[in-house]
């Protein structure tokens, strides 16, 4: 997989993860042909794009489109699986995952993306073990965190997170 | 602001993307990040020290604002400094906004790289993780050469909790993928290979990809995987969806472990062991089996696991190509996809079938998909469908179905997208001249496809059929009476009249017989479209009607009249009025012999590749174009047809300067390649006869270079002091040359140093030598050994230095070493059915190099066969059907793998032109070979 890109129905990019070197222009480029061409598809068509040198795979999720780029030997079924193992991780995370709360937790995103997939291919493909990892990673926030400055957060932040 | 935040709320962080959020136009947006932007920066700069909690918030604002699309241009150390907390969460946001903005400032990049050390030696799980995520997200160079030593030692160790095993796999590919030179599996190999036998499915899902990516660059040293991966995907195929727990994804087990293995298979050719492949083609029957059986789940997901490995499994049906039973099977299986009501199978299924059809043993039921394929094309409602559908009616064309299919094309071109109409009108214009039997049906659809559409018709296409035409003598009748008719239409295209000039022009007089297209029919025909027509064009029909002049005295006054006139002459184009000018005056003072002889008919183009295949290989990048010429004759009777005018002098348009259809059809510039380098040596002699005080440098001679490449012994440099011999053998992949200095003079020389240098990639050749004593007597001759292995393929040969005095001034000579890629070639002798079925397997474009040139020597049989044979590859006799050309196959031999390579070599005697076509597996290998051999004749 060369890229992964999350966009909004207005074309907006909500999370953009590269697995090879591109450069920024580059990308740019990248970003506002995908954003115009999959957003352009009508509707019930199928999910599947050739690119240039790259197959592209893309799915709506309510309001989001997760789209990806992958060489022309990747296997366009299984990718789509990933978007949606992806979806499901998010979803498991933040409870009834939204696109707010991808908009105010990316660094949260970006961690679970990291989890899943590392250089664009899938390295744990068990929900419960990744699921597991997460939840691990985020005991061991709260609990530095708690120690450190636990006055303050709980002036500051949410109650409900301690 | 959401609801709920699990860890750690940035309370800071979400009010600012509120904010962002709540900006109503671009300006406020920048306003209120230049204002959090100026914020940070005080911080960063005050005098009071920040917590780690506010770094962490002002790093994250950061990197948010870069998300956005706004440059950051500091903030990299404060993430440095993170980077070295002991508190996960800090240091997990220093490693992602490391991984998102990393710069290749030095003095940074040092300290990222021993904060990462730290992590890697921390034993700490999660701290080794976020280090392995963060170097596989960067990936660069530099970090390759820091940690590509350590982290397969953190792969393989016993004590490796298997989270960190899989970062370190997937972590070791990413640097693979970008600095192949630096990760050495090396002694590791075999416990990497044997990470598919680890219990823990993530590891294994995780480590395939390694081993697969490693496995198609270095397929001999991990040839090992083969069985194991047999083995685990047979495990996997016939187990209960509840045996493998949570690696069961909707009912299906282990989709992806199963698609990577079969992935990793695609490496290699099919097992050899009887027993192993045995057991893989049981596990293929069963994925195809349990395509049949009834689904699990109705939900989306199963049935794209399900279909993603039996995908999988059918394009390793197609690679082994060696199971017709396996693929006719596939080819059912995708002709029922080709009617699913899944817009997405059948998208995969039209795509798949794609490469299927380059099969022989599936060719043909492929074909009998044709109908549906056509309806795809009529009725899907998606174009990137409708793009498969008419890419696989290109694949399956054959002589049998061409017409069918071509006037499917055609007819779909009438409403297709805009977007992919050039693509097709390049590919109807291939079909139509590949499998062309009766030309007039070839200008018929050239034509058509003018009509339809013109406007993406390029100039390829037509210059493709003005090319047939002036070759083939029998269809330049029937061309111009069709040109005639097409350009009576009302509103004819531009490009219909460039061809409409263009044929009348040459060949007007054959249909001027009949009353109804007498000369001056056709004129006034031509010239009511003058007016509607761009410069380029007029310029052509102006060509068209000086001609018309020379094959009908009868319509010279009327074209007078016409050139004379204040719209032509006095042009404000100055390329139209100078052929005004020209023209006329051509018309009014030339005897009639001498315009006949200006203006004699085109002589028939030299044969070359199709300019309109190699636009739709350019248009689509490699692996495109899937049509390849069946044998090379058909190409030879489609251009060599023509036997007028032989090689006279391009009449015509030439007359005039330069003019934009003086080079119509680029037709000279395939220049032929300049014949033998003009001899360095009396260059060099010049040099040393005046040989003072000063050192000389002769720069690098590589004459003497070429001159080697089909031969191993003699002399390759000489001048008025010094000669080199040179005698080499070679064998499989190694090679020693004896290189023998001869002092020509009788004075000695001293400081006889020589040195071999190999500067662009060290790693290609291994080269070693001996030195040689500094003191060559005169008269005396001295010998050199240099042993050489070739590691892989390559191009640039290594250099030879050779340094001395001699009375005093000091000489320095650099040569090329005559080591060239063919030296390494083992000749395969083979019938002729496996010639055609390898040439056939090897079809993708960037695999063949093709190179059309002039013969710069005699085009002796016995001559061009030594040299064949010198090359080192095997000279097959009775393959070629067309007993004039020559075909070779051979390996080449190098220590990291062999690289089959065919060679076909077509001499055209009478035009004293030769097309030589290379096919390797390797492209870089295809290209060299041809580049070399096509100097040697």
């Amino acid at each position: 997989m060369h890229f992964l890109l999350l966009f909004s129905r207005q074309g907006k990019l909500r999370l953009q993860k590269w697995f090879t070197p591109v450069p920024e222009r580059e990308k740019k480029k990248i970003v506002r042909d995908m954003t115009t061409m999959v957003l352009g598809r009508k509707p019930r068509s199928c999910n599947f794009l050739h690119w240039k040198d790259l197959k592209i795979v893309y799915k709506k999720y309510a309001s989001l489109y997760f789209c990806c780029g992958l060489d022309a030997e990747e296997n366009e079924l299984l990718a789509l699986e990933v978007l949606h193992r992806y979806v499901e991780l998010l979803d498991k995370y933040f409870g009834n995952v939204c696109e707010l709360d991808i908009i105010f937790n990316f660094e949260k995103a970006y961690f679970i993306l990291d989890e899943f997939l590392l250089g664009g291919e899938v390295q744990e493909t068990s929900k419960q073990v990744l699921s597991r990892s997460i939840e691990a990673s985020d005991m061991l926030q709260e609990v530095c965190f708690g120690r450190s400055c636990l006055l303050s957060v709980l002036s500051i932040i949410f109650s409900v997170v301690l | 602001m959401p609801a709920v935040s699990k860890g750690d709320g940035m309370r800071g962080l979400a009010v600012f993307i509120s904010d962002i959020r709540n900006c109503k136009s671009k300006e406020a947006e920048i306003k209120r990040i230049n204002k959090e932007l100026a914020n940070i920066r005080s911080k960063f700069k005050g005098d009071k020290a920040l917590d780690g909690y506010s770094k962490k918030k002002y790093v994250c604002k950061l990197l948010f604002i870069f998300l956005l699309g706004h440059d950051i241009d500091f903030g990299h150390m404060e993430a440095v400094n993170l980077l070295s907390s002991n508190k996960y969460t800090e240091k997990q946001i220093g490693y992602l906004f490391i991984s998102v903005l990393v710069n290749s400032n030095s003095e940074l990049i040092r300290l990222i790289n021993n904060a990462i050390k730290n992590d890697l030696s921390s034993r700490n799980p999660t701290f080794m993780c976020l280090a392995l995520h963060c170097i596989a997200n960067v990936g660069s160079r530099e970090m390759a050469e820091a940690f590509a030593g350590e982290i397969p030692r953190i792969l393989v160790a016993g004590d490796t909790m298997d989270s960190v095993k899989q970062s370190a796999a997937l972590c070791l590919l990413r640097l693979y993928k970008a600095s192949p030179d630096l990760v050495l599996m090396g002694e590791w190999t075999s416990r990497v290979v044997h990470l598919l036998n680890d219990q823990h499915m993530g590891v294994v899902t995780a480590a395939i990809s390694l081993i697969t990516c490693l496995s198609s660059k270095n397929p001999d040293e991990f040839k090992t995987c083969v069985s194991l991966a047999v083995s685990r995907l047979s495990r996997i195929v016939s187990s209960a969806s509840t045996d493998l727990q949570d690696y069961t994804y909707y009912f299906v087990p282990a989709p992806w472990l199963s698609c990577k293995l079969l992935r990793l298979l695609q490496c290699y050719p099919p097992p050899e062991d009887g027993a192993v492949k045995g057991r893989l083609v049981e596990c293929l029957e069963t994925i195809l089996n349990k395509a049949q059986e009834p689904p699990k789940s109705k939900k989306v997901q199963h049935s794209n696991a399900k279909n993603a490995i039996l995908f999988e499994a059918i394009s390793l049906i197609i690679h082994y190509d060696s199971e017709p039973n396996l693929l006719v099977r596939a080819c059912n299986q995708l002709g029922q996809f080709l009617q699913h009501r899944e817009t997405n199978l059948r998208y995969l299924a039209l795509e798949s079938m794609c490469t299927l059809a380059s099969s022989e043993f599936s060719h043909e039921a492929v074909k009998t998909h044709i109908e549906t394929v056509i309806n795809a094309l009529k009725t899907e409602r998606d174009v990137s469908v409708r793009q498969r559908a008419a890419d696989l009616l290109y694949a399956m064309c054959d002589r049998s179905n061409a017409k069918q299919i071509v006037a499917e094309m055609l007819s779909y071109l009438e409403t297709a997208d805009y977007s992919i109409r050039e693509e097709m009108v390049l590919k109807v214009a291939i079909l139509a001249e590949k499998y062309a039997v009766d030309y007039s049906w070839y200008v018929d659809t050239i034509l058509n496809l003018i009509r339809i559409a013109g406007d993406y018709v390029s100039e390829e296409v037509w210059y493709r059929v003005i090319q047939i035409v002036i070759n083939r003598d029998d269809v330049q009748g029937y061309a111009a009476k069709t040109v005639f008719e097409a350009l009576q239409a009302p509103a004819c295209h531009e490009n219909m009249v460039k061809v409409g000039g263009y044929i009348l022009g040459e060949f007007g007089n054959l249909i001027a017989g009949d009353p109804r297209s007498s000369p001056l029919v056709q004129f006034n025909l031509l010239h009511s479209k003058f007016h509607l027509c761009s410069v380029p064009t007029r310029a052509l029909l102006l060509s068209a009607y000086i001609k018309f002049i020379n094959l009908f005295p009868e319509t010279k006054a009327t074209i007078q009249e016409v050139l004379r006139s204040d719209s032509q002459i006095r042009n404000s184009d100055v390329e139209l009025q100078q052929r005004a000018v020209e023209y006329l005056k051509l018309s009014s003072i030339a005897s009639t012999d001498v315009l006949a002889t200006v203006l004699e008919e085109m002589p028939p183009f030299p044969e070359r590749e199709s300019s309109i295949l190699a636009k739709l290989k350019k248009k689509k990048g490699p692996g495109a174009v899937s049509v390849e010429l069946e044998d090379g004759k058909e190409r030879g009777e489609l251009n060599g047809g023509g036997d007028r005018g032989g090689d006279a002098a391009i009449a015509a348009s030439n007359a005039s300067t330069p003019s934009p259809s003086a080079d119509l059809l680029g037709l000279r510039s395939a220049a032929p390649v300049s014949g033998a380098t003009p001899s360095a040596g009396s260059l060099l002699v010049d040099v040393f006869s005046e040989a003072g005080p000063a050192a000389t440098s002769a720069g690098v001679n590589d004459d003497g270079f070429l001159r080697f490449v089909c031969k191993n012994n003699g002399v390759l440099f000489e001048n008025q002091l010094l000669q080199i011999g040179i005698k080499s053998e070679y064998r499989q992949n190694l090679g020693r040359m004896y290189l023998f200095y001869g002092n020509k003079t009788s004075v000695q020389f001293v400081s006889f140093n020589t040195t071999v240098s190999y500067e662009i990639k060290s790693r290609i050749l291994n080269v070693q030598t001996k030195t040689v004593e500094p003191l060559v007597e005169g008269g005396a001759q001295v010998q050199q050994v240099i042993n050489i292995e070739c590691l892989t393929d390559f191009i640039d040969a290594p250099l030879l230095n050779i340094k001395f005095r001699y009375g005093g001034a000091l000489q320095n000579i650099s040569l090329k070493l005559p080591v060239t890629i063919n030296k390494f070639f083992q000749p395969t002798e083979m019938a002729a059915a496996d010639f055609f079925q390898r040439w056939k397997q090897l079809s993708q474009p960037q695999q063949e190099a093709q190179k059309i040139f002039k013969a710069s020597h005699g085009m002796d049989t016995e001559v061009l066969k030594a040299k064949l044979l010198g090359l080192g590859t095997a000279l097959l006799e009775n393959v070629d059907p067309n007993p004039e050309n020559y075909v070779c196959a051979g390996v080449i031999q190098t220590k990291a793998q062999q690289v089959g390579c065919l060679l076909r070599l077509e001499p055209n005697a009478q035009a004293q032109m030769y097309r030589l076509t290379l096919r390797s597996s390797k492209d870089t290998v295809s290209q060299r070979v041809c580049d070399l051999l096509a100097e040697q004749f």
